[in-house]
């Protein structure tokens, strides 16, 4: 009986002391934010202490599901803020009515970065920092396995690194998407799918989540990731031997910062944005977990080892085509994994007894070996679809539709479509494979 | 048996802890069930779902993963129990304390939290590989895809085999085993026709529960990027298309299936073990001595077993205290920064894990010690149907228990609190509550049985009430087994995750075993992650020392009370 007092004692005693916070308080912010730990915490804490009286409560959810929430809780609305990194998800919430408009205060920052506005040129939300994507890799893994530091997207695709590069799907990763997205805006439709579908050969895994790249690289699982920009500039401030950078297919995209339209606490969540724009706002980006571009110029004076975007030391070739990608955003998602991620292994097979037959080609030269291996890559870089198909609304429907309510009836199903782009690619794999081998042959 | 006619109270408490059950077990699991058979486009009842489900690769590929995983733990641990229990049980050789141990060290760490650590050791280029690459010229792909979950999941479960097959050991007659070898059986022959038939039962029951634990197990392929399996596919379907795609649905149907068809397998076989126990003369096989050279194979082994057991325990505190471990050996340098960012950041999520274990661990007893009054002391009609029920529970795969929850609950608004209760942080609770009720009920009805009747009845024959009685005798004499019940259930329930992850709306209401997930998603380093991890292992560990001292207590108290009723006999 004692220890059961006690056991109740302790049970109350717990109750008491860690009672949660319950529901919003009056001087409660809420943002629904994408970003991580690292960089909301940051600002949580810098904005509450500037703020006495004031707690900032980061619900934190992927952007897709951050945009599905406000949408949801849109006639009830209790968020103030909405802070991501994906332009097209503003897009959508801007499309949608949820956005309230907002008239920065703060001065001093330049209207573009690179060729991209920095703010909605109708006032619904602002850039605060910069994103520009590329690769990493781990200087000790290179020197350990005598790899070359690659320099172009290209570089990835050759067979020296093979096996030793990781990367996440854009289907689980937003930033993964705009990085996807890019190069096929950059280098076209067709060429931009034969570059991820060779560097998909090479890779040694698909990570669950965008973190997982940068892990990956860190602890040395493999040596070459793509990723971000700043998982490499906060991998290395954190003091990993690791070094990031942009190839010239690269874009320089803003992750924004937007109030919601109905927002309870419309002047805290004011006072948040200016608080972010700030100068010292924008120094915060600097701590060595975060590390994301600022947007005031003055900011990089400090930070010699960021590449100042505003002084042209990132040469950005891309511009970034917010309302393409949109249009096809699912479509690519699905596409992506379809042909890489879940084909990881027969994809890995063709490339690899690709790279296998042109080593030996390059020893013994042979014109029909070099037509059966060329042949063989033509069909690793097909595409099921062609880029005007992509931006078919119609088609593109297919992937967006949902069945909301009982009474709604949907017709093309997701699954269909993707099991013919399966057929499609896996036999154009194995054939693959089978040509490279039948070159090998020729040349033993 | 005491009659309980004409006390409604019984029968309230019985519709009550029923009508929880049904709310939050059979409903939700049914609701599961009944979405997995409808149409998605046009709501009507249908197999097409599970059409599509095994035309799609993927699919196909996760189910038989799911399969080969969950089997080859299953033998890989089995590989680890099988030398240990048969040398504990058949040779003196002084390692008993330190086995018994290793039946203990293993489960007290969560298997998500461990593989982060498995990988620095034993990944491609973790540890061991860097190693065997540089004096011997080759590597072991010790943690590629699928064998980095089966390398995790059969260190970390693979105990049950261990507890299991030593009791069956222990409890083979030995006059059986003179038997055989008294009519000319020895070595293996003795050990094919006679040891290893007796021993079966427990190991099969051992093995069955390994299998439902890889099968459903959500946080350890996730941790190593492991996707194309069942549990992590219905997690990414529902977290990333909706919870309106039936996928997850048909995923959750064929985990039950499996889960309820293992945890058969496991009673049918115990029931087997107990039949045998009939006969049951001396206890255990003969004892030998092992000659020097044996006793140096035998310690060779158990400590090699020993040190694969504990690399991720060994691994998570080297990653907690290291500074930068890249492509490397051993860690740079050491630090306590991490620490102090756990102490500085991280408390909230101890603080909701304290809270959130502690009232499920709570709930748990107090609904446990009912249904075990309810069907041992009274006679309310269908009493059974609580019991089963309440164990019936753990064939329910924690991101099934979630989506259900998520379905179910997601457009009812809790009054006052308005937010929906499927993201208001109690059903968290109540999630926990239900996956630790067997624990809590077994433990219970343990203790329930060991009270004697006589006891109750002069009590009556006192003049005390039915609830007096209850709560001035029966209670205070179940304390040791219900504290036990309640620390079994908060030490899992601390570190559960599959159902949690599914519930948690905002981070604010986190659990450490989700606010670990969340530290491991970190480009600047993994170490505050494994020092949280570090901090959930000890959280647990203490758990467990203390249900296992409540335990021995209570066989203490129950030995001396039988040694005074022989005394007074006498």
């Amino acid at each position: 009986m004692v220890q059961l007092r006690r056991l109740a004692g302790t049970a109350t005693a717990v109750l008491l002391f860690a009672a949660p916070a319950m529901g919003a308080g009056e001087n409660q912010l809420v943002v629904v934010t994408s970003f991580p730990k690292d960089l909301t915490n940051v600002f949580k804490q810098a904005f509450e202490e500037r703020n006495p009286g004031v707690t900032v409560e980061m619900l934190k959810k992927k952007t897709t599901a951050g945009v599905k929430y406000i949408q949801e809780t849109a006639a009830n609305n209790t968020s103030d803020i909405f802070w991501a990194s994906a332009p097209d998800a503003f897009e959508v919430l801007k499309g949608d009515g949820l956005l309230a408009r907002y008239e920065v205060k703060a001065t001093g920052i330049p209207d573009k970065i690179g060729a991209f506005p920095l703010n909605d040129p109708e006032g619904y939300y602002k850039g605060f920092a910069a994103s520009g994507y590329g690769f990493m890799w781990n200087t000790r893994y290179l020197k350990a396995k005598k790899l070359p530091v690659p320099e172009e997207w290209e570089d990835l695709t050759k067979a020296v690194y093979f096996g030793h590069v990781g990367m996440s799907a854009p289907s689980r990763s937003g930033t993964t998407h705009l990085t996807v997205e890019t190069v096929l805006q950059g280098l076209g439709w067709e060429r931009g799918w034969a570059l991820w579908k060779r560097i998909g050969g090479n890779l040694k895994t698909v990570t669950e989540r965008s973190f997982g790249v940068p892990s990956g690289v860190n602890s040395g699982e493999f040596g070459i990731g793509v990723v971000i920009d700043f998982f490499g500039f906060s991998s290395k401030a954190s003091g990993y031997p690791v070094e990031f950078r942009y190839p010239s297919t690269t874009t320089l995209v803003p992750a924004n910062i937007a109030i919601i339209d109905n927002a309870p606490h419309p002047d805290l969540a004011a006072a948040f944005i200016e608080f972010v724009l700030s100068p010292e706002g924008q120094e915060l980006l600097l701590d060595p977990k975060i590390r994301r571009l600022p947007v005031r110029p003055e900011i990089y004076e400090r930070a010699p080892d960021l590449p100042n975007p505003f002084a042209g030391e990132i040469g950005a070739s891309v511009y970034f085509d917010v309302k393409k990608s949109k249009a096809r955003y699912n479509l690519v998602n699905s596409l992506f994994d379809v042909m890489i991620t879940y084909r990881l292994d027969d994809l890995r097979a063709a490339v690899g007894a690709l790279h296998e037959a042109e080593a030996a080609l390059a020893a013994n030269p042979n014109e029909e070996a070099a037509k059966l291996v060329a042949r063989g890559w033509e069909l690793v870089d097909a595409v099921p679809i062609d880029e005007a198909r992509s931006l078919d609304p119609e088609f593109a429907a297919i992937f967006t539709k949902k069945r909301r309510k009982a009474t709604d009836v949907v017709t093309g199903r997701q699954a269909e479509v993707e099991r013919e782009w399966d057929a499609f690619v896996q036999a154009n794999y194995a054939e693959a494979r089978r040509l490279a081998e039948q070159a090998l042959a020729l040349l033993r | 048996m005491v009659s309980v006619r004409g006390h409604y109270g019984a029968w309230a408490v019985a519709l009550a802890v029923l009508a929880f059950l049904l709310l939050f077990l059979v409903i939700p699991v049914a609701q599961v069930i009944y979405v997995a058979f409808q149409h998605p486009n046009t709501g009507a009842f249908t197999f097409v779902n599970f059409v599509d489900f095994f035309r799609n690769a993927l699919f196909r590929e996760s189910f038989f993963n799911s399969l080969y995983v969950a089997s080859m733990s299953v033998v890989v641990a089995t590989l680890f129990a099988v030398p240990l229990a048969y040398f504990t049980t058949r040779f003196d050789f002084g390692a008993a304390a330190l086995i018994q141990t290793l039946g203990v060290i293993p489960l007290i760490m969560p298997p998500f939290v461990g593989a982060v650590a498995m990988q620095m050791i034993f990944g491609a280029n973790g540890s061991i590989n860097l190693l065997l690459d540089e004096y011997f010229g080759f590597t072991i792909p010790f943690m590629e895809g699928l064998n980095g979950v089966i390398l995790v999941q059969s260190i970390h479960y693979f105990p049950f085999i261990l507890i299991n097959l030593a009791a069956s050991l222990q409890n083979i007659d030995r006059s059986m085993e003179e038997a055989a070898q008294n009519l000319g059986a020895h070595g293996f022959r003795l050990f094919r026709r006679i040891v290893f038939p007796l021993a079966m039962p427990g190991y099969a029951a051992g093995a069955a529960l390994v299998f439902l634990k890889v099968f459903d197990d959500l946080g350890t392929p996730l941790l190593l990027n492991v996707n194309n399996m069942l549990a992590p596919q219905a997690y990414l379907r529902i977290s990333s298309i909706g919870i309106n795609d039936p996928m997850g649905y048909v995923i959750s149907v064929i985990l039950v299936a499996f889960s309820l068809f293992a945890l058969w397998v496991s009673f049918f076989l115990t029931r087997g073990r107990d039949y045998a126990m009939v006969e049951k003369g001396g206890g255990g096989l003969g004892r030998r001595e092992l000659g020097p050279l044996g006793r140096l194979g035998a310690w060779l082994v158990v400590l090699l077993i020993l040190l694969i057991v504990l690399t991720p325990h060994i691994g998570l505190l080297l990653l907690s205290f290291g500074t930068i471990w890249s492509f490397s050996v051993l860690p740079d340098g050491y630090t306590l920064a991490h620490y102090e960012e756990v102490f500085s950041t991280a408390l909230p999520y101890v603080r909701n894990t304290v809270l959130y274990a502690g009232l499920a661990a709570l709930l748990d007893v107090v609904l446990a010690t009912a249904i075990a009054y309810i069907v041992w002391r009274t006679d309310v009609p269908g009493r059974r149907i609580l019991d089963y029920l309440g164990t019936a529970a753990v064939a329910i795969p924690g991101v099934v228990l979630g989506i259900g929850y998520l379905r179910v609950f997601h457009e009812l608004p809790v009054p006052f609190v308005g937010t929906p209760l499927a993201s208001w942080w109690v059903i968290i609770v109540v999630a926990l509550t239900v996956r630790r009720l067997p624990y809590a009920l077994r433990a219970c009805t343990a203790a329930l049985q060991q009270v004697s009747v006589s006891l109750e009845e002069a009590a009556f024959n006192l003049g005390a009430k039915r609830l007096r009685t209850v709560r001035r005798i029966v209670v205070p004499l179940m304390a040791g087994g219900i504290m036990a019940g309640f620390v079994t259930a908060f030490a899992t329930a601390a570190v559960e995750l599959s159902a949690t992850i599914m519930l948690v709306a905002r981070e604010s209401d986190a659990p450490v075993a989700y606010g670990i997930y969340v530290y491991m998603q970190t480009a600047a380093g993994r170490g505050p992650g494994a020092a949280l991890g570090v901090l959930a292992v000890v959280m647990v560990g203490v758990a467990t020392y203390l249900s296992h001292r409540f335990v021995e207590r209570g066989r203490r108290v129950e030995e001396a009370d039988r040694r005074l009723a022989v005394a007074q006999g006498a």
